[in-house]
């Protein structure tokens, strides 16, 4: 159990109900945990100020790590967490940006995520901006054509302020073989990291290439 | 030579990157060359992403998160049926705000089959809540009703096509304008289908109402306009789409519908435009036999 399980676990356990999402929540726990901790730049009371760090759940799939770490980092009061996939509350199975403080994108469908942090990286970079969009993929959500649109086109267009973190628990049917190597193909800075060691996971996220978009592929066991 | 509604599209546009630093233009190759990369404001805001119109959609959400205002553009069928979703999810859901510009109305790529074909694009679009949909009559209508709309925040789609009227027609973004006005049936044509519906209705006693904006569709005006319960819509995509809103706007009148627009079957010939709506009815001698035909003449 890492200490980041040990930290959430008290909010993880009120949001129940959404079981089935088990391996898809818990697996992206700890590159989370180190995002929000020591990486992202952000203003929990103004969670859209224009100085922030941008994070998209492109995946949208088993939010309730990225939920509890957005109550713990104060986005939203934990009493939210009960009211989980509730009628009366504002947490959904998957996440919705007009309703839940912190969240950038609505997403759910797969492969909307990482085209739209694309645009966004696109516009930060018009704006002069130095701020950075991180967006975390599942290794599930590869299987979509609009993803692999999304990293030629952030390839090609050199987006060094765009991370993509793609989480490979191993949910695809498809076998996607060696998905850095895929992403350097299509002129990404890649690496693989354990996805549960947070030192792997810090050096890698705080890692930015000049010319390049970076990939970091999180194995998960 | 007449200007066309894509020319005017790329003058009114560059035009607006001019003039609002928050105008970006998103493409997917559709209409690149058309755009004056030399002037620096098209080089730094306009975003030819490749063919990928999934993603043009989605990248454009991106900038719409951002404060900007995304003007996309490409041939009907690939704006609106290939990214549908994206749309749906990346624009409607979010509540974000977006320009779509197709070119290439119904079978204005006649020759190239029905995979270029977009005749259902105003149906699907109707789906989407808050999408707004215009459909101009001429270059300068488009001109114009984008000005109009551009910075509203809503989500609004124009659709141009090759057939154009002849003339202006003085019109308000969201508004029916009166053409003329009779006793006998009340006629709403839609954008390019005023001027031949006009040549069909010579020496009818007839109301002719047109319609440049579809949603929101103007039921106020329908309502105050009509003497005579008898309606007609005339409609360049499939045919009867804006019945939901004539029904709605006419909800509390007993009245007669007659939908005359393109058949929702495959249009499986290749050839000209003109040709299909000498087959589909979509001409003057063609339009007038059908409301001969509802009125009992």
């Amino acid at each position: 159990m890492t200490s980041a399980r040990d930290h959430l676990e008290p909010l993880l356990l009120e949001l129940l109900g959404d079981e089935k999402h088990d391996s898809s929540s818990y697996s992206t726990l700890d590159v989370l945990w180190v995002l929000y901790d020591r990486v992202m730049r952000y203003d929990a009371r103004n969670p859209r100020s224009e100085e922030r760090d941008r994070f998209v759940l492109s995946k949208g799939h088993g939010p309730v790590a990225y939920y509890a770490i957005l109550a713990d980092k104060g986005f939203f009061p934990h009493s939210e967490l009960k009211k989980f996939m509730r009628w009366n509350g504002i947490l959904g199975a998957h996440p919705d940006r007009n309703q839940v403080p912190g969240v950038e994108i609505s997403t759910g469908s797969l492969g909307h995520g990482l085209p739209m942090a694309v645009g966004m990286a696109l516009a930060l970079r018009l704006k002069k901006s130095d701020r950075r969009v991180f967006a975390l993929i599942g290794d599930g959500e590869c299987n979509e054509g609009s993803i692999w649109e999304a990293i030629l086109l952030a390839g090609n267009r050199q987006l060094s302020n765009l991370t993509c973190i793609a989480i490979n628990n191993h949910s695809s049917s498809l076998e996607l073989g060696d998905l850095a190597a895929k992403f350097a193909a299509f002129g990404w800075a890649a690496i693989s990291i354990d996805g549960r060691d947070h030192t792997q996971i810090y050096d890698a996220l705080m890692h930015v290439d000049e010319t390049r978009p970076t990939a970091i592929v999180a194995e998960i066991e | 030579m007449q200007t066309t509604m894509r020319q005017q599209m790329v003058e009114t546009l560059e035009d607006i990157l001019l003039q609002d630093e928050r105008a970006v233009i998103v493409l997917a190759e559709i209409s690149y060359s058309l755009f004056h990369k030399q002037r620096p404001e098209v080089r730094e805001r306009l975003f030819n992403l490749g063919i990928m119109e999934q993603s043009m959609i989605s990248v454009a959400a991106g900038f719409a998160l951002e404060g900007f205002i995304p003007c996309v553009h490409s041939i009907t069928p690939f704006l609106v049926e290939r990214p549908f979703e994206q749309l749906k999810d990346d624009f409607c859901y979010q509540q974000l705000s977006g320009k779509f510009i197709s070119t290439g109305a119904s079978y204005d790529y006649s020759e190239e089959g029905m995979t270029h074909q977009g005749s259902g694009d105003v149906h699907i679009l109707r789906s989407l809540p808050g999408m707004q949909i215009v459909v101009p009559g001429t270059p300068s209508e488009f001109d114009a009703l984008f000005r109009a709309s551009y910075a509203n925040g809503a989500n609004t789609y124009f659709r141009l096509s090759l057939a154009q009227n002849p003339f202006d027609t003085s019109t308000q973004f969201g508004k029916l304008a009166v053409v003329r006005r009779g006793t006998q049936a009340t006629i709403i044509a839609v954008g390019p289908t005023l001027a031949p519906t006009l040549a069909a209705v010579e020496g009818m006693d007839v109301t002719v109402l047109y319609c440049a904006t579809v949603a929101p569709f103007d039921g106020e005006t329908l309502r105050a306009a009509d003497q005579s319960s008898n309606i007609i819509l005339v409609e360049p995509y499939y045919e009867g789409v804006l019945a939901q809103d004539i029904c709605a706007a006419m909800q509390h009148t007993p009245m007669r519908l007659e939908s005359i627009g393109v058949p929702h079957r495959i249009l499986p010939n290749y050839g000209a435009p003109e040709e299909h709506d000498a087959d589909i009815g979509l001409t003057p001698q063609g339009i007038r036999r059908r409301i001969e035909r509802f009125l009992g003449k």
